[in-house]
C-alpha cells in the first residue's frame, strides 16, 4: 500500500510538468511581450523592466524562474489589470467557485447514492424511471442549455430567485448555479449507483444473505453498500474534472465572479498570465484530486493489494 | 447411367452449397439486422440525416442571408408570413438560415474532429498494444496524463494563444478527443496480439508495421465504428462549450453554441432565439447518443 502510494504520488510530477512545460511554451512561442504598450518606452527603462523580471535571459533560465516562483506558490502578474497579481484574482474569485463547486459535489454524492439505491431496489418504478430520465437528460442536454432554461423558468417567469450575479453568498444567488450543477452530477453518479448496486445485489453471497432470513435492510446496508460504492467513488476523479468544465460554463450562465468567469475574461482580454496562472492551479487542484481518489480506492478496496 | 446420377447429385450439391452461400450471414448483416431493428435507433439515424441534409442544402434553398439584415424584422417571432420560420435575431439576420449555417460548423467540427482523433486513436492504441512492454507503459502513462487534465481549461489556453480560426478549434478539440479510442483499442489489441493468424504472419516473416495495419487495425473494425458514434457528441457538445464561451469561430460566421450564447442575452424578450439552437442542438446530441447506442448493442459480441 505504502510503496503503491509512493509511486502514485510520484507519478504526479511528470504530469505536472508536461501540462506547465507545454503551457509555457505556448505562451512563449506567442507574438507580443508584457511591455509592448501604444506609449513608447525608453530603451533604459524598457531594459531594466525586463531585467527586473529576467525577460533579458535565454528561455531556459526565465523557465526556471517560472517554476521557482511557481514552488513558492506565486502564479505571476496579471497582463491586463496593472496592479493586480494573478494571485490576488484568485484569492478573490476562489471562494466563489469552491462555494458552488465543492458545495455541489458533496450534494450530488448524496442525492446521486441514495437515488441510486432507491432505484435499484425498486427497479421499474416511477423513481427508478425519474433516474433514468436524469441520466438521460444529463447527457443529452448541455449545461449552458439547462442553465438558461433554469433562469427562464425560476427568474423570469415564477421570479423566485435572481437571474444572476453574485450577493456575497448570499443563499438565494447561489440556489440555481448549484442546482444545475447538481444536476448534472446526480446524472452521473444515480446512474452508476443504480447499475453497481443492481450487479450486488444479484451476487452470491447477497443470495446467503437473503437465503439465512437476514432483512432487508441489513443487506442493502451492511452487505451490499461498500462493493456498491466503490464503481462511485472511482467516477469521482472523472467527475471532479468535468466539474471543473461545468463550473466554468455555469459561472458563465450565471455571472459569477468565480475561477471560471476569470478565465473566460482573461482569454477574451487575451491575458496570457492570468490564463496560464489558472490552467497551472486547476490542475494542479485536478491531479491532486485524481490522486486522492485514487489513493481512496486503494484504500476501500480489499480486492487490490500492491 | 451411374455418371448421370452422380452429375445429377453433384448438381444437387452444387445447388445447397449456393443455397446455403445466398443464407450466409456475415458478422456485418448480422449487425445492420440488429441496428435496423432497434426502431429509437432508426429513428435517431433518420433525424440526424435529416439534420445533416438541411444544414448542407438548406441555407442555398432559403431567400435569406445568414449574415444580411432585414431591416423590416428585428427581433421578430417566428412567422410564416415573410419566410423567416424562425424569426430573426435582434439584427434582423433570419434565424433559420443562421441555425443552419451554425449547423454545418458544428457538425463539420464534429466531423472532422472525430476523424482526426479516431485516427490518432487507431494508431496510438494499436502501436501501444501490440508492441507491448517499456514503450506501451509509456504510451498509456501519456493517456493517464492527458486523462488526468481539466482538458477545457488547455483548451481556452489553445484557443487563446493560437487564434480562433476553424482548424485550430478543430485542433485544439482533436489533441483532448482521441484518449478513449487508445486505451480500447489497446486492450483489443493485445488480446488480438495472442492469436494463432498473428503468429502465423510473424512465423512467415510479416514486417510489424504490416502486421498491425493489415492483420490487427482491420479485427478492431467493430469496436472502433462503437467508439467513433461515441466520440461524435462528445465533439460536438465541446465545440459547442467553447463556441458558447466565445472562444469558437468568430462572427459573422456561426455556430449552434454561439447561437445559444446570443439568445440567452436575450432570452427574456425574444426567448425564440435561445430556443431554436437550443432545440437543435440537443435533438442532435440525442439522437447521436442513441445511434452510439445502438451500434453498441448491435455490434458488442458479448450480447449476441
Amino acid at each position: 500500500m505504502w510503496s503503491y502510494a509512493f509511486r502514485r504520488v510520484l507519478m504526479t510530477i511528470p504530469t505536472l510538468l508536461l501540462v506547465i512545460t507545454v503551457c509555457y511554451l505556448m505562451l512563449h512561442a506567442t507574438p507580443g511581450g508584457p511591455f509592448d504598450t501604444e506609449r513608447k518606452i525608453s530603451a533604459a527603462v524598457l531594459a531594466n523592466l525586463q531585467a527586473k523580471y529576467h525577460l533579458d535571459l535565454p528561455l531556459w533560465q526565465q523557465y526556471l524562474y517560472y517554476l521557482k516562483s511557481l514552488l513558492q506558490g506565486d502564479l505571476g502578474a496579471s497582463f491586463r489589470y496593472a496592479d493586480w497579481s494573478v494571485n490576488d484574482l484568485v484569492a478573490n474569485a476562489l471562494p466563489v467557485s469552491l462555494a458552488i463547486g465543492g458545495g455541489s459535489l458533496l450534494l450530488s454524492v448524496f442525492i446521486g447514492v441514495g437515488l441510486g439505491i432507491i432505484a435499484a431496489l425498486r427497479q421499474n418504478s416511477i423513481i427508478d424511471y425519474l433516474v433514468m430520465l436524469v441520466g438521460n437528460l444529463g447527457s443529452a442536454f448541455p449545461s449552458f442549455i439547462i442553465g438558461p432554461v433554469l433562469i427562464m423558468v425560476f427568474a423570469i417567469w415564477l421570479k423566485v430567485s435572481p437571474a444572476g450575479g453574485w450577493n456575497d453568498f448570499q443563499i438565494s444567488y447561489m440556489l440555481l448555479p448549484m442546482a444545475l450543477l447538481t444536476f448534472i452530477n446526480v446524472s452521473t453518479i444515480g446512474r452508476v449507483m443504480r447499475g453497481s448496486l443492481i450487479e450486488v445485489l444479484n451476487s452470491n453471497f447477497i443470495r446467503t444473505a437473503k437465503a439465512k432470513g437476514l432483512p432487508m435492510h441489513t443487506i442493502v446496508f451492511r452487505h451490499s453498500l461498500k462493493p456498491a460504492l466503490m464503481p462511485v467513488v472511482s467516477v469521482l476523479g472523472p467527475l471532479a474534472i468535468s466539474s471543473i468544465t461545468s463550473a466554468v460554463v455555469t459561472e458563465s450562465v450565471f455571472s459569477l465572479p468565480g475561477l471560471g468567469k476569470l478565465i473566460i475574461n482573461g482569454a477574451s482580454n487575451r491575458d496570457y498570465t492570468l490564463v496560464l496562472g489558472l490552467v497551472v492551479l486547476v490542475t494542479v487542484v485536478a491531479v491532486v484530486l485524481n490522486l486522492l481518489v485514487d489513493l481512496a480506492y486503494a484504500l476501500l478496496d480489499p480486492k487490490i493489494r500492491y | 447411367m451411374l455418371r448421370s446420377k452422380q452429375k445429377a447429385a453433384a448438381e444437387a450439391i452444387a445447388a445447397n452449397v449456393g443455397a446455403v452461400a445466398v443464407d450466409g450471414r456475415s458478422p456485418w448483416r448480422d449487425a445492420r439486422e440488429r441496428f435496423f431493428r432497434n426502431k429509437a435507433a432508426v429513428l435517431s439515424l433518420v433525424i440526424l440525416t435529416l439534420i445533416t441534409l438541411a444544414c448542407v442544402f438548406g441555407p442555398m434553398l432559403l431567400p435569406h442571408s445568414y449574415e444580411d439584415t432585414d431591416w423590416d424584422a428585428m427581433s421578430m417571432a417566428p412567422t410564416l408570413l415573410n419566410s423567416h420560420y424562425f424569426g430573426t435575431d435582434e439584427l434582423g439576420r433570419d434565424l433559420l438560415v443562421r441555425c443552419l449555417i451554425g449547423g454545418r460548423i458544428s457538425l463539420m467540427v464534429g466531423l472532422m474532429a472525430t476523424i482526426a482523433s479516431v485516427t490518432i486513436g487507431i494508431v496510438w492504441g494499436a502501436t501501444a498494444g501490440f508492441l507491448g512492454g517499456k514503450v506501451d507503459t509509456l504510451m498509456m502513462r501519456i493517456v493517464d496524463m492527458m486523462y488526468a487534465v481539466p482538458y477545457l481549461l488547455i483548451a481556452i489556453l489553445m484557443v487563446t494563444l493560437l487564434g480562433r480560426e476553424f482548424y485550430l478549434v478543430v485542433l485544439t478539440i482533436t489533441v483532448f478527443s482521441w484518449m478513449d479510442m487508445a486505451r480500447v483499442v489497446r486492450g483489443q489489441t493485445l488480446s488480438i496480439k495472442s492469436k494463432e493468424y498473428i503468429e502465423a504472419a510473424r512465423a512467415i516473416g510479416v514486417s510489424t508495421g504490416s502486421i498491425i495495419f493489415r492483420h490487427v487495425v482491420p479485427n478492431l473494425l467493430g469496436i472502433v465504428v462503437i467508439y467513433t458514434t461515441v466520440t461524435v457528441p462528445g465533439v460536438i457538445l465541446t465545440e459547442s462549450v467553447l463556441s458558447f464561451l466565445g472562444l469558437g469561430v468568430q462572427e459573422p460566421m456561426t455556430s449552434w453554441g454561439v447561437l445559444i450564447e446570443d439568445g440567452t442575452g436575450v432570452m427574456e424578450t425574444t426567448p425564440w432565439i435561445l430556443l431554436f439552437p437550443a432545440a437543435m442542438l440537443s435533438i442532435t446530441l440525442y439522437c447521436a447518443n442513441y445511434i452510439g447506442d445502438g451500434m453498441r448493442d448491435a455490434l458488442d459480441p458479448k450480447d449476441r
